[in-house]
């Protein structure tokens, strides 16, 4: 099936759902004490192929379809879904959802006016998706073999392509009616390296709102297949991490996790309202150095975290979170926007139709300043200089918070000298940035392969930073 | 109308899946298999004791496995008209031409299937009925009885109760058509203390597949409110060697890495630190793991694994030495080995091997008197991150917990990371706790590691 031009057209047509009966079905589940209900269509298709063993011998599709409906009043939600997409199944989830607002009677108007996202971000000729297999399966037995080619003790390579073409459309109380068309195309490379001093991993991968071409393009598939083979080389001549406090240098691009763990999750709105975050009332006082200029924008083009409109109707945004080291402005979703009189900042997102949305970020980074990578590296005279990274984690309430190295180099006197081991970093988030002393003038954004977990929901998310010099964080090896 | 809308009976669901499988059969395929599982749920969450939350959902969803001869392909839909299964199964087909063949690729053999499904006690009929208001009080007790134990928990990520049921039908062209019902209850509550400006949470939970069997409110909100008001005042401690008490939910933790050492993907791919090492002394005497699937009412128990194969009851390691892996159907041809009966698959995947109850048997040592063994020391409370290499099984994670002098708790620490390997750290239990727990499927007791680096100030 081609992609519809159209998304709220496809569910209409698909499930006989009118805006008439829409406006009278959520109209019919607004009691006088609920504040605000919507609708969420999912239509999802996703297309998965894989190597191992030098061949492609798992395929997959998913569709997955559903509906979600939310009732707020207050602070209060009641959310219901259903992969059933019938007039009668969203009525029924309608009146669960809402008996939040409680058995307060009444009903009220809702009148839609079907609207367009203001941009779109990600306009491909047709659904990723419907890619033909040879096409992947050739791209993949290219990834094989430039792993394997680029050094013989590259054992095995694992290599998948995943495609998701989803179709959303969102329906509001307001009167919003908004569709959007989100492809999304990821490529993860694991290479296996063995030699007489053991085994060792390497993984690299990107992608994003992107057509298929998109991996081909300056053969970026075979660099990251020979950059995964790169990694697991590298560790098996990598020795023991050193442990304790001390000076690290981020490397430009992916190591923008630091940024993800150390501020952003404590600056989503939920937690702040609710007073649970570190960063709870700290707006306008100094978090980072005047170095530190981070942003989360969800507006640029193709990009992995990036969305026309977020997952409740609102036009994505650029957000300016710690400008010159003060903290100016946290991520809102239409609830806690609302319960903390601020305006959404479009970072309303969730997993699935299965999920209520909650304030995520989308492509979060930090500008670049004036100094080149080199001079940083020099001004270090012992410390670790970290290019890639694993997942992180955060204590949102205490500001602790953990990345784990996956590429790490000792820094000894201004010069990069010995791979060391993965280790895993940890930190304090309010004080974190205000230890950054030098800012490069190389912002990189990752290659599009980041996920952030929340509350048991997934979502995809970009990351970036300039090369960075901090002043003292712990690192986690095992030579104490 | 009694039955929600869209809910299918169980013999609807059989039907759907020898639907597909006599279009998959039709549209070419040479063998295939198909599970169906069907989901309702309904949680309720409670924030400073006012309604926060209540959800409601239906699912169910339909994966398809077919092979023509060495080839396959898979697929998941929630389209269960006819219609849609034809074309899920046309789809399917289609794709499995393309790949490229394995020889390893295949249903179990026929002899090898389950011949019987004993009644596990994974259902309580509670799970078809919930209600909002018995939702709420549990939600509301557990929060309350938190924050009442300390004038300094002012605060609160809240209280959730949810309860689920689903059914599970799985069918092949082997001729096996099987399924079982399941339920699980929780409770979950996650307090906030603030003091001088500074704040820590913690948490507690209660599961249970029955919901008589669930633990009392009041003591689970008592005993997150312990655990979030002794991490109050937490500082680093300096880098150093020192002996570690793992709590048993942190251990629990460790039983997880381990599982994903010994599962026959790991182990054909080569991501395993526990390749090539069975029959090999890997951890110390103290330490036997067993993987059983028919424990009554265990979160990890099934009737039939996710390839029509018996479960049973497999010990891992033996008194510190490797005794087994685990295997499904397709790793085992690949490892020359047989299947343990421990295939599972997410409904639009392929299976593969996991742990079902998976636990470090309990030991002699109460969790006090293991403290107590340590003169200078950290007792782990959490760990945070994703720092564990399975290929070396090297080990560097973020924690937080309790520093231990002269074997007495002395105060919180938090800001640092614990490092090691964990064949060493296996190798290195010294005590193995008596108190054995399950609150999930993986379970450990409170363990001691003689020596690991902690990276602080």
């Amino acid at each position: 099936m081609a992609a519809p031009a159209q998304p709220d057209r496809f569910f209409q047509d698909r499930y006989g759902v009118s805006p008439t009966a829409l406006e009278s079905t959520l109209g019919s589940a607004l009691s006088r004490r609920a504040d605000y209900g919507d609708l969420y269509f999912e239509y999802r298709t996703t297309a998965a192929v894989s190597l191992e063993d030098g061949l492609v011998k798992k395929a997959s599709k998913d569709v997955s379809q559903g509906v979600g409906v939310r009732i707020l009043s207050g602070d209060k939600t009641g959310y219901a879904y259903s992969d059933d997409v019938t007039l009668a199944t969203i009525e029924q989830a309608a009146r669960t959802a809402g008996h939040i607002a409680g058995d307060a009677g009444g009903s009220q108007a809702v009148a839609l006016r079907g609207t367009r996202p203001p941009r779109d971000l990600y306009a491909l000729p047709g659904s990723p998706a419907e890619t033909p297999l040879p096409q992947s399966i050739a791209l993949l037995e290219a990834i094989d073999r430039a792993a394997r080619q680029h050094d013989p003790r590259v054992k095995n390579v694992m290599a998948s392509l995943v495609f998701e073409h989803k179709l959303v459309m969102i329906v509001t109380s307001d009167g919003t009616m908004v569709g959007d068309t989100q492809p999304l195309v990821r490529l993860s490379i694991t290479c296996i390296a063995e030699d007489a001093s053991g085994r060792q991993q390497g993984t690299y991968g990107g992608g994003g709102r992107q057509p298929f071409a998109f991996l081909l393009e300056g053969d970026r598939h075979l660099r990251f297949a020979r950059e995964a083979a790169r990694q697991a080389l590298l560790n098996l001549d990598a020795v023991e991490a050193p442990a304790g406090e001390m000076t690290v240098v981020l490397g430009s691009g992916w190591p923008g996790i630091l940024l993800h763990e150390a501020i952003g999750h404590g600056l989503e709105g939920d937690f702040n309202r609710k007073g649970t975050s570190a960063f709870s009332k700290l707006l306008g006082t100094k978090v980072a150095s005047e170095l530190c200029t981070v942003v989360d924008d969800g507006t640029i083009a193709n990009r992995r975290g990036s969305l026309n409109v977020d997952d409740e109707g609102t036009p994505t945004s650029r957000t300016v979170l710690i400008e010159k080291g003060i903290l100016r402005g946290y991520m809102q979703d239409r609830l806690n926007a609302r319960l903390s009189g601020m305006a959404p900042t479009g970072n309303g997102r969730r997993e699935s139709y299965a999920h209520s949305p909650m304030p995520r970020m989308t492509n979060t980074f930090m500008l670049a300043g004036e100094s080149t990578p080199e001079e940083i590296i020099r001004s270090v005279d012992r410390g670790l200089y970290a290019v890639s990274f694993g997942g992180g984690q955060v204590d949102i309430t205490s500001g602790k918070f953990v990345f784990s190295a996956s590429e790490a180099y000792l820094v000894e006197h201004g010069a990069v000298t010995r791979p060391v081991k993965g280790a895993t970093l940890i930190g304090n988030g309010p004080d974190a940035l205000t230890r950054v002393s030098m800012v490069g003038n190389d912002l990189a954004l990752d290659e599009g392969i980041g996920t952030c977990g929340k509350d048991g929901q997934s979502v995809p998310v970009g990351v970036g930073l300039p090369t960075i010099r901090i002043d003292g964080l712990t690192v986690g090896g095992t030579q104490a | 109308m009694s039955r929600a809308a869209g809910a299918l009976r169980p013999e609807e669901l059989r039907a759907a899946l020898q639907t597909v499988l006599d279009f998959a059969t039709r549209a070419g395929a040479t063998a295939a298999d198909a599970v169906l599982v069907q989901q309702a749920s309904f949680s309720a969450g409670v924030r400073l004791g006012e309604v926060e939350k209540l959800t409601d959902a239906r699912e169910k969803r339909l994966g398809l496995r077919v092979f023509i001869g060495e080839r396959s392909a898979l697929a998941a839909t929630a389209d269960l008209t006819r219609g849609g299964l034809a074309r899920c199964a046309d789809d399917t087909v289609a794709l499995a031409r393309v790949t490229q063949p394995d020889p390893a690729h295949g249903l179990p053999e026929r002899a090898a299937l389950a011949t019987e499904a004993p009644d596990l006690e994974l259902y309580d009929d509670a799970a078809a009925a919930p209600s909002p208001e018995t939702a709420l009080a549990r939600a509301r007790a557990a929060e309350g009885a938190a924050l009442a134990v300390d004038p300094r928990l002012s605060n609160s990520e809240g209280a959730e109760f949810s309860q689920s049921g689903a059914t599970v039908a799985y069918a092949s062209t082997l001729g096996f058509d099987g399924g079982y019902r399941s339920s699980a209850f929780d409770l979950s509550v996650q307090p906030v203390a603030v003091t001088d400006g500074h704040m820590q949470r913690d948490y507690w939970y209660a599961r249970s597949r029955h919901l008589a069997r669930l633990d009392d409110a009041a003591e689970v909100g008592r005993r997150a409110a312990a655990r979030t008001v002794r991490r109050l005042g937490a500082r680093r401690v300096p880098t150093q060697e020192a002996p570690i008490v793992f709590e048993s939910e942190v251990a629990a933790s460790l039983l997880r890495h381990l599982a994903g050492a010994v599962v026959g993907q790991s182990l054909y791919r080569g991501t395993s630190f526990l390749l090539g090492r069975l029959g090999d002394v890997i951890a110390s005497p103290l330490v036997t793991v067993v993987d059983d699937g028919r424990m009554p009412s265990g979160f990890g128990s099934r009737p039939f694994d996710a390839e029509g194969l018996a479960t049973r009851r497999t010990v891992v390691l033996q008194d510190g030495t490797l005794a087994s892996y685990l295997f499904d159907t397709y790793s085992a041809r690949r490892m020359k080995a047989a299947s343990t009966g421990n295939a599972a698959r997410a409904v639009g995947d392929a299976p593969s091997a996991a742990p079902t109850n998976f636990y470090l048997a309990a030991g002699t040592s109460s969790p006090e008197e293991i403290i107590a063994s340590v003169d200078r020391g950290l007792l782990v409370t959490e760990l945070i991150g994703f720092g564990v290499n399975p290929v070396t099984g090297d080990y560097s994670r973020g924690a937080a917990g309790l520093w231990i002098e002269h074997g007495e708790v002395t105060h919180p620490v938090e800001e640092i990371t614990i490092a090691g390997n964990l064949l060493e750290m296996f190798r290195d239990i010294e005590m193995v706790g008596n108190d054995l727990v399950f609150r999930g499927s993986v379970a450990a007791p409170t363990l001691k590691i003689r020596r690991m680096t902690i990276a602080g100030s």
